[in-house]
């Protein structure tokens, strides 16, 4: 699947688009980033409520390619532009965590 | 004799938010030398969770990262409180990190255990209330 499938999903709002030619590799939901950081597969889609300068940080190191934003939070501007210049894609919605992942996980066709 | 190239960050210990420039930073620069995207991924990782350690709990310090034809060197320096016991501190879910750190998703004790997860070779070198040496290296 490639970022763009999940960038049409209209439960998504887009924050910051990134790459949508990227080959996703897995869909990841996890809300503290030490664990994050080192078990945040290369390449997924991190589904979280953690939404932080630190959130960005932990994903750009990690080399997710999407952060997803789930029960309504959002980031600050600042973060917001860091992560399009990191080529970081940013969506928020207002699902609960498993809800998203779920809809993305089928989205996949997996 | 081999080339080397040689980079030097000083980490600022007040500033929670900014943890993570220099190990992007030297992420930037891996990636502009070509370096696998695993080697860089484990170096990446392995040197922010000693940047936030250094933050955290040392009031900052300085990271010298060394790039050779064979490895990926990184020497995190401090002059923070030591660790009292490296055994205890390498166990995961240990840690002392203070509240607001932990509301920020942060201080799960899984730092050192990531680092050591992360690199080839790790060492710790430390002295109570003088400070903490860790040299890690990613083998290329």
């Amino acid at each position: 699947m490639k970022l763009q499938t999940v960038l049409e999903l209209p439960e998504c709002k887009v924050l910051v688009k990134g790459n949508p030619d990227r080959e996703i590799s897995k869909v990841f939901c996890c809300d503290l980033l030490s664990i994050a950081m080192g078990k945040a597969p290369a390449d997924s889609v991190w589904v979280t409520v953690m939404g932080n300068k630190n959130t960005l940080a932990v994903a750009t190191l990690a080399d997710v390619a999407c952060i997803v934003l789930a029960e309504g939070i959002s980031l600050d501007d600042g973060t917001l532009a860091k992560a399009e210049e990191e080529g970081v894609c940013i969506l928020a919605t207002e699902l609960p965590v498993f809800d998203i992942a779920l809809v993305i996980y089928e989205a996949s066709g997996a | 004799m081999e080339d080397q190239l040689i980079f030097t960050y000083i980490i600022d210990g007040d500033d929670f938010t900014r943890a993570g420039e220099a190990s992007s930073s030297v992420k930037n620069k891996l990636k502009m030398l070509g370096v696998s995207s695993e080697a860089i991924r484990k170096t990446a990782i392995a040197m922010y969770e000693g940047e936030i350690n250094m933050v955290i709990h040392a009031n900052g310090g300085t990271i010298t990262v060394t790039i050779s034809d064979t490895d990926i060197t990184m020497v995190l320096a401090d002059q923070g409180p030591g660790i009292p016991d490296i055994d205890k501190a390498m166990q995961e879910g240990f840690s002392t990190a203070r509240e607001e750190v932990r509301s920020l998703g942060f201080g799960a004790g899984m730092g050192l255990p990531n680092m050591k997860r992360f690199t080839d070779e790790m060492e710790i070198d430390t002295v109570v209330g003088q400070g903490t040496t860790i040299t890690m290296k990613v083998n290329l």
